[in-house]
This record gives C-alpha cells, structure tokens and sequence, in this order.
C-alpha cells in the first residue's frame, strides 16, 4: 500500500492537522488526501484562463478607453490571486476515509459536504480519467447509488489508488449487497 | 413479407388500433398551430371534393398505421421478465426484470370503460417512463397483472399462470363528505379560485377590453379545475385494500386507476397536514415508490390520523407515526438568524425504524425514511450555518429523494450522520427478500 499512496505522502504530511479534529477520533489515522496532482491541474487550469484574459484586457482597455480604465483589468488578476489561494484550500478539503462498513467522503472549506456511503447500497463504482486528467497522473472515482442524489465522488487520485479503490468497494459492495 | 412478420407472443386488445388513428390527425393540427396564416389559405380553398379527397387519403393511411402498429406489438411472459415487442420499422424490445418490479397499475380512461378494455402500467427500477401495455381486455389485464406479481414474488411458474386474483381485505375507504370538505378546507384551492376571479377582473379594468382578461382567465380557470374538481374526480371513492401481492389502491370517478405496490417497495412516507386540517385531526399520506409511483405516490388523500397510523402500520411494519411525531426534536433558537420565522418549522427525530423529519408552518410534512431504505448520509454546511454553528443533514432514499433534517447543531448533526450509518446497516438486515414469498 505504501508504494500507491507515496505520492501524496507530502499532502498528507501537510493535513496531519486537518486530519486530527475529524468528528470520530478512531478513525482519524484513517483518512487520505488527493493527489498534489490535482492542485498542480487547478492551478493551471486558472494560469491558462486569466493570464491570457489579463494581458488581452489590460493593452485593450488602455488603447480604446484609456490608461485608467485599463485599472479595471486588475479585477480578473485580483479574482485570479484570490483563486490562486482558494484552490489550495480546497484541494487540501477534500480527503476520504474506508471505515468496515461505509466510505466517508469530506470536502469544501466555505461550503462543507460529508458523504457517508454504505459499502452494501454501492450499484456501480466508476473510475473515469480524461485527457487533462491523465496528463497530470490523476483519475476520479464516481460511486452510484439506487439514489441519484448521492453526490459521492473524488476526484484527482493517482490511477493505481483509483483502481484499488474500485476494486475494493467493488469487493465489499458485493460481499454486502442489499435490494432497494 | 419478413417486414412485417408478426413477433412471437401474445397480442393487444383489437381496439388498439383506434387510439392509434389520432397520431397523423395531431400531426395536422400541429403544422396548422404551427403555420397559421397558410393553414387559414388552406382551409378557405377547401371544396367539398377535396376534403373528400384529403380524407379518403388520410384515413386509410391512419388506418394502417394504426392496424400495423398493433400487428407489430406482442408481449410475452418468461420466467424472470416481460417482454415487450413494439415498433413497425424500428423494433424496440423492451425487457422488464420482474424482480425489480415496484408496482403495477391498471387504469381504465373513460372511454376504455365504455369499450371494456384496460392498460396496464408497469414501474421498474431504470426505466424512465412507465412502460405501459395499452389496451388489454379487462380480464386479461387483471389475470396478467396476477401472474406478473406471483412471478416477481417467486412463485413457480406453472403455478402463477393460474393463481388469478389473490384475494384482498378493504382496509380504508374515503367517504365523498370528506374528500369534499378536506378540498374545500385546502387553502391552494381558494387561493387559486380568488387569482382566477381578481386577476382578470384588474386586467379588465386596467386594460378596458375585455379579451386580454379573457385570455388570462382561461389558463387561471383550468387551474382551479385542476388543483379542485380535477383532484376531486380522481380521488373519488378512494379505496386502500391489503392483499398478499401488496397494497392495492382504487380510485376515480370517471376513468378508474387500479394500483399494486408490492411488499417493501416503499421507500419513504410522507405525512401532509395542511393548516385548517389540523383541527379535525385530518391528515394527507403519500409513498414515494422507486421508479415514479402511482399518481404522484398518493396514498391516503384524506384521513383521520388513527386511520392514517393503522394504515401505515400496513404498509411498512412496525412504523409508528405517533412514535415518530413524539421524537421530534426543535432546532436550537440560533437558527432563527438563518431562516427567520420558518426556523420553528423544523424538527428532527430517530426511532428504531425510521429517519423522521418536518418541516413548514402552515402546512406540516412529516417526511419518514425507514432506516433500511437509507442509499447514503450526507452532511452539508454553508458559510452562513457555519457562522451560527449549524448543519444539514440529508438522507437519500431509492426514489430518488431527499429527506433533510435542517439547522441542526453542528456537534449534533455529525452524530446522527454517524449513527444514521450505523442504523441503516443494521436496519438493512432485517429487511425482507426482494422476492417476498421466497
């Protein structure tokens, strides 16, 4: 196991004290982060939209309207340094605990979610990984219930912890399964 | 001709074909809805001849579609599923899993009283809409629906064909008198009724001619009709009856429905009462069944709540409504700063079978969740709750729905997600088969 999780080993390492004040204190050793990868992504993702956008809108505003309306092009950097930070946040929410029964899913720093899926009303366990996604080494997990409002996923895993993931809630959900 | 071979199994009532012949007439209404001006030219060059033609052209066509259309589907009965065979040049297979079966219906329209003929309607778990075998004679739509609930209740195959009807024991019938004053006492129905009268009128006396009232008037009418008579008509002579193949709901006054929701398919129970019906006692019971559900998952429209409890207890053993309202727990004073006024609304309570919830001032839902029906347990928190310490919890069932406990303390909150997955997992194993006379 050390071997799949050593990526993220940093991550976790930076959450040992987010991890500590998790509602059940048996279970805190348990919890796992996702990878750096996924914040590396974000971050990009931002990078590509609002440097472009910046330095399109700056030069622009300054040549049509003149130079103090090209002040207004500050706005999207602000909104951009404050994502900058904000993903961060985020990024280091998000973590998932596998307790016996049931696979707890934590995420958000201004709006908080935590999801509780039992192992035995798991209908289909996705694994998906898109082009951006494969390029920074990372694959989501999508669990289905009989209910479409379970909202249980996590997104940015490395591809071997997503395959094991599926293999085991796969395993379990067999070994618990229950009719509607 | 390979085309149009005739599908193995068996057929549709010959009368089939009739309601079939209205698909190329709603066709040419809707290129005239679509096209006025021309449907106008169109109808003032209309001779006595060509009418004559256009309709001796349309009608076989129409006629032969229709005819086609039921020559093209059959149905058959294997040992674990339905299947159905439908479409002239596309054929469509449809294969209904009868262990995942969650109720069936038998509605017979006005006219297919008249005729003698009825539909039968099927709720599955993962199809979108109600696959429905429309018509059947009305024998044969009751002797199949037997068959269908004896095979998903696992009974051996030779043996469904022939169980027939099982038998059914009346647990509940609505008298008219209070279906009719309960529809009287709803406070939506006057509300519509005093929009539809005051709206036109101020439209009239604003706008000083007397069409655009008219043309609001219309759609607020229908309405009324709608939120009153409509619900009048088909709540009439409501009848909740117990048999081994479930719970068997009658009702309607002109076009008759017929619902079964087997054993266990219950996934949630809600308890409506609305503000002036609190005085006498009365209450409004819905299910919400996997898959859709019969007629909006009404069970009870109107019930006393010792009536209402003995029915429940039917339904789902061992809940208790009483016990569940007496677990009701009020949502701590701060949250008034998060939902001012409606705040007091909002309760919360656990029993041994159920996640119980209710929310509303005027008009109470009580909302409960067995804890076997429990899919997952969510917590939520926004940035305003979290200023004032409080969370929701949410519980999402298998038809597709939410039960919320709102405005808990947030210490609280993570302690009823915690035990609710505990009690869901032990609820869990108690719960009876899937096939329930196996």
């Amino acid at each position: 196991m050390s071997q799949l999780t050593g990526g993220s080993s940093g991550g976790e390492a930076g959450r040992a004290g987010h991890a500590g004040e998790a509602g059940r204190p048996e279970d805190a050793g348990r919890w796992r982060g996702v990878e750096r990868g996924l914040l590396r992504m974000r971050r990009t993702l931002l990078t590509a939209v609002s440097v472009p956008l910046v330095a399109v809108l700056g030069p622009v505003l300054w040549l049509a309207a003149g130079p103090w309306w090209a002040v207004l092009a500050a706005a999207p950097a602000a909104v951009a340094l404050w994502g900058w930070g904000a993903i961060a946040r985020n990024w280091a929410s998000w973590r998932y605990s596998e307790r016996d029964d049931d696979l707890l899913i934590e995420r958000g720093v201004v709006w908080r979610g935590l999801t509780v899926v039992p192992y035995g009303r798991m209908q289909l366990v996705e694994v998906t990984s898109g082009p951006l996604e494969r390029h920074f080494g990372l694959a989501r997990v999508q669990l289905h219930t009989a209910a479409a409002t379970t909202d249980a996923h996590i997104p940015g895993l490395a591809p071997e912890e997503a395959e094991r993931l599926r293999e085991r809630l796969t395993e379990l959900g067999e070994a618990r399964s229950a009719g509607l | 001709m390979a085309l149009l071979q005739r599908p193995e199994g068996r057929r549709l009532h010959p009368v089939t074909p009739w309601r079939r012949a209205w698909a190329p007439m709603a066709a040419l209404f809707a290129f005239a809805a679509q096209d006025p001006e021309r449907a106008r030219q169109g109808v003032e060059s209309l001779t006595a001849g060509r009418l004559l033609a256009v309709l001796a052209l349309l009608l076989p066509a129409a006629a032969a579609y229709g005819f086609l259309s039921w020559w093209m589907t059959s149905y058959t009965v294997t040992e674990t599923e339905l299947r159905i065979r439908t479409g002239l040049l596309f054929r469509r297979v449809a294969h209904i899993r009868l262990d995942r079966l969650q109720a069936i219906d038998v509605g017979r329209p006005l006219l297919a009283r008249v005729v003698g003929v009825a539909k039968l309607k099927l709720d599955v778990v993962g199809t979108d809409k109600k696959d429905e075998l429309a018509f059947l004679g009305e024998r044969d739509a009751v002797a199949l629906r037997a068959e269908l609930l004896a095979r998903a209740a696992g009974m051996a195959p030779e043996a469904a064909a022939e169980v027939g009807e099982a038998p059914a024991r009346e647990l509940v019938r609505v008298g008219t008198r209070m279906l009719v004053v309960s529809l009287l006492l709803l406070g939506s129905v006057w509300g519509s009724l005093a929009a539809a009268l005051a709206v036109p009128l101020l439209i009239w006396w604003a706008s000083g001619s007397l069409w655009p009232a008219l043309a609001v008037a219309v759609p607020l009418l229908s309405g009324v009709w709608r939120s009153g008579v409509g619900r009048f008509l088909t709540e009439f002579d409501w009848v909740v009856a117990e048999s081994p193949d479930g719970i068997r709901l009658d009702h309607g006054l002109l076009d008759r429905a017929h619902a079964t929701v087997p054993p266990g398919r219950v996934q949630a129970v809600r308890i409506v009462e609305p503000w002036l019906w609190r005085r006498r006692g009365w209450v409004r019971v819905e299910l919400d069944v996997a898959a859709g559900g019969n007629e909006g998952g009404l069970l009870l429209p109107v019930a006393t709540r010792e009536t209402a409890r003995g029915v429940l207890a039917r339904v789902l053993p061992g809940l208790d409504p009483a016990e569940a309202a007496a677990s009701l727990v009020p949502v701590p004073r701060r949250a008034r700063w998060v939902v001012p006024l409606w705040w007091r609304g909002y309760r919360h309570g656990v029993t041994q079978t159920v996640f119980a919830s209710r929310k509303g001032l005027l008009c109470r839902t009580l909302s409960l969740v067995p804890h076997a029906k429990v899919q997952s347990v969510r917590l939520t928190q926004g940035p305003w709750e979290r200023a004032f310490k409080l969370a929701d919890v949410h519980v999402d069932h298998g038809a597709n729905g939410t039960v919320a406990a709102r405005l808990r303390a947030v210490e609280e909150a993570r302690a009823v997600v915690a035990a609710q997955a505990g009690r869901s997992r032990t609820g869990r194993r108690r719960a009876r088969p899937e096939r329930w006379l196996t």
